[in-house]
């Protein structure tokens, strides 16, 4: 009985991150402020972070989790710049 | 695999994707950046966080060695999150303070409100130092 559990809980959180990508990406072209853009990039980045630790989980394999750490970390970097420059117009000065 | 396991990462799995979503739709729906800034910290912290331990619990109770990837994650994502939403945060306030990016729905039209004491406040004063040399 607890066989099915796990493919459903799997099936129902890849589909709830790939609904929560498509409205971070309504909020990426929609906008309005550059601010909403780099926000909606972020959160975009973390769904995707999401979906491959979800997936690893689906395959049963850790082979994707080098890329979530790499997704994490150029997020972060991304971010950072994008606001320095908005705030200085430059980002290395 | 064992059942008690299996249970807590289907319902780990479950929460995570529920969190995600509604951080994301509070992305897509509350009113303003400084509203809209709120939801996304719920995806990060709290939704990759049950995904990030569903995992950590599937891996050695399926037989596979552990990983210390997850571990690492959910701890950059926990100590980066806060650092990011201050930089998207200072940046709309530093354009709004301009008059750049004015949003009814923040309360702030026209530039922010002077505070008690001082002159202005402390982070369009290093901007503007900064900016004249």
């Amino acid at each position: 009985m607890t066989g099915s559990i796990l493919p459903w809980a799997l099936g129902f959180a890849l589909a709830c991150v790939s609904l929560a990508m498509l409205l971070s990406l309504f909020r990426l072209l929609r906008g309005p402020t550059l601010g909403d853009r780099i926000l909606s990039v972020d959160t975009l980045t973390i769904n995707v972070i999401a979906l491959i630790v979800v997936f690893g989980v689906a395959e049963a394999t850790q082979t994707y989790f080098e890329a979530a750490l790499l997704l994490a970390m150029v997020a972060f970097v991304g971010t950072v710049a994008y606001c320095k420059f908005l705030l200085r117009g430059d980002i290395v000065e | 695999m064992n059942p008690v396991a299996e249970i807590a990462i289907a319902i780990l799995l479950v929460m995570g994707g529920i969190f995600i979503l509604v951080g994301s739709w509070g992305l897509a729906r509350l009113p303003s950046l400084m509203t809209r800034l709120h939801g996304p910290t719920k995806a990060s912290t709290l939704g990759v966080g049950a995904c990030l331990i569903a995992s950590m619990i599937y891996f050695p109770a399926s037989g596979q060695p552990w990983s210390a990837h997850e571990m690492l994650i959910t701890i950059f994502l926990l100590l980066t999150a806060p650092i990011s939403a201050n930089m998207i945060a200072k940046a709309h306030l530093h354009r709004q303070g301009h008059s750049i990016d004015p949003n009814p729905a923040d309360g702030i039209p026209e530039g922010l409100p002077a505070p008690p004491t001082g002159d202005d406040w402390a982070t369009f004063r290093g901007a503007e130092s900064s900016r004249d040399d």
